[in-house]
């Protein structure tokens, strides 16, 4: 069997500082995603799982990830993927979290 | 206080001598701006955004003390359209942040907010769901309008006390507008306003408003600070008359009135357009008791030399004590405060982020 499309998995996500802060979270969340994990399926569980997340990773009108934000995985910037390519099985399994990432600044 | 690291509250008794302060807030983040309901001061709403993360609300039904984030889902009503952008080609619409938050006078529950690209939303369940009032941005003229180098903000909204359903705003740069329908429809209200940095300097729309201004008891009588140009308007924007008078400079971005006396006004000159800082390197507020034309200098307790700050347009207020407190907050991350209408001021803190709004309670 596919392992990418059994029933619900457990990916983790590492979100960046103000995130945290905002869905009042220590450290890294986990979230449950069904079907195949994608960048879409991790993020719509998370708005999900935190509602007030909602429209600081992807803009609302355009549903497009936020230009001062990356998509991190596995070693490997995501950013310009597809929202619904398939993310390494690493991922997926939880193995690896998947990272959103602010970009740096002075001031 | 909202600043650009983070939201403040700042407490004192009547004689607004000792100050406790509290915060920030949600460091880090830049609140363009906060604001109690007029029937319920607990319920606070505030305006938290991000370069990174976008826009996002706040809301606090106890004073400021604890916040719960509310929705922050503002898209525009149908098809957005396009405004004109800086080179004269069409752009489309597309939200940016939220600069001014005007709760309703009669329900907690109910908010305007102005947003950037500008357009007024309304929320009537607390701030959980907004809708906007389209007819605003698409007035006939809304295709013309183009933002100045600080962007397309819609950052006053007034609520007639007299007259709830009508609603005056201010836009950066494309005017000033009222409606006399609850926010349906509109009109442009900038006869007798003239900027020369327009082609056609008394057109209809263009003008770069900073900030507008009334007294409740007086709302007809509107105060305006203009790109340049203090002026007035005995006719709830009908016609405006410049009232600059005897000041120095009349470039600023901050102006309201007292809150016991109708026809007095204050405002901080800054020096130009192009120098955002107080003329000669003194703050001075400035008063007028006469409505305009007839202006004093107050520098009691504020710098004599060596300061380079700005005010902002949202950071300026007034209690409504016996003796009118009057407060700004600056750029350097000052906030004054005056216990006796404008006389003499005082620093309550000297070192905040830069300070982009100032709200006061009086209860």
């Amino acid at each position: 069997m596919d392992p990418q499309v059994r029933g619900p998995r457990v990916v983790r996500v590492e979100l960046p500082f103000h995130l945290r802060k905002l869905a009042n979270v220590d450290s890294e969340v986990s979230v449950d995603v069904a079907g195949v994990v994608t960048q879409r399926a991790i993020i719509d569980a998370l708005e999900a799982r935190y509602p007030m997340l909602r429209g600081t990773i992807r803009d609302y009108a355009t549903d497009r990830r936020r230009p001062y934000l990356r998509f991190f995985a596995c070693e490997e910037d995501r950013s310009f993927d597809s929202p619904d390519v398939a993310l390494p099985e690493a991922v997926a399994s939880g193995a690896q979290p998947f990272m959103i990432v602010g970009a740096l600044s002075g001031g | 206080m909202g600043t650009r690291k983070g939201a403040f509250v700042m407490t004192s008794d009547g004689k607004r001598e000792k100050w406790d302060v509290d915060g920030p807030f949600f460091g880090g983040w830049q609140f363009y701006h906060l604001k109690g309901s007029p029937v319920d001061p607990n319920r606070i709403y505030a305006s938290q955004s991000s370069d990174w993360f976008g826009q996002t609300m706040q809301r606090s039904s106890d004073g400021g003390k604890t916040w719960e984030t509310v929705g922050n889902k503002f898209l525009y009503d149908g098809v957005p359209g396009t405004h004109q952008w800086y080179d004269g080609t069409p752009h489309p619409w597309d939200f940016k942040r939220v600069w001014h938050l005007e709760p309703s006078l009669t329900d907690p529950d109910t908010v305007y907010a102005g947003v950037e690209d500008a357009a007024i939303f309304k929320s009537t369940d607390g701030g959980h769901n907004w809708q906007e009032l389209s007819g605003l941005r698409q007035h006939s003229s809304g295709s013309k309008w183009m933002p100045g180098a600080g962007g397309m903000c819609l950052h006053t909204i007034l609520i007639d006390p007299k007259n709830h359903s009508r609603l005056f705003v201010a836009i950066s740069s494309a005017g000033a507008f009222r409606s006399d329908d609850g926010g349906a429809t509109w009109k442009p209200i900038t006869k007798g306003l003239y900027s020369k940095y327009l082609p056609e300097p008394t057109a209809e729309v263009g003008h770069c408003v900073h900030r507008i201004a009334f007294h409740p008891s007086k709302p007809e009588t509107l105060f305006m600070q203009k790109h340049w140009d203090v002026l007035r308007s005995d006719n709830a924007g009908d016609l405006w008359t410049k009232v600059s008078g005897n000041l120095p400079t009349d470039f600023g971005f901050v102006i309201d009135v007292h809150a016991h006396e109708p026809e007095t006004v204050f405002i901080v000159p800054i020096k130009s357009d192009s120098e955002h800082y107080p003329l000669d390197g003194r703050l001075q507020v400035f008063r007028s008791r006469t409505g305009g034309n007839e202006w004093e200098s107050l520098t009691q307790g504020l710098p004599q030399k060596d300061c380079y700050v700005n005010v902002l347009r949202e950071a300026m207020d007034v209690d409504s004590l016996d003796t009118c407190g009057v407060y700004f907050g600056t750029t350097g991350g000052q906030v004054y405060c005056s216990a006796d209408g404008g006389d003499s001021w005082k620093a309550i803190v000297h070192d905040l982020p830069p300070v982009v709004s100032v709200e006061v309670q009086t209860l």
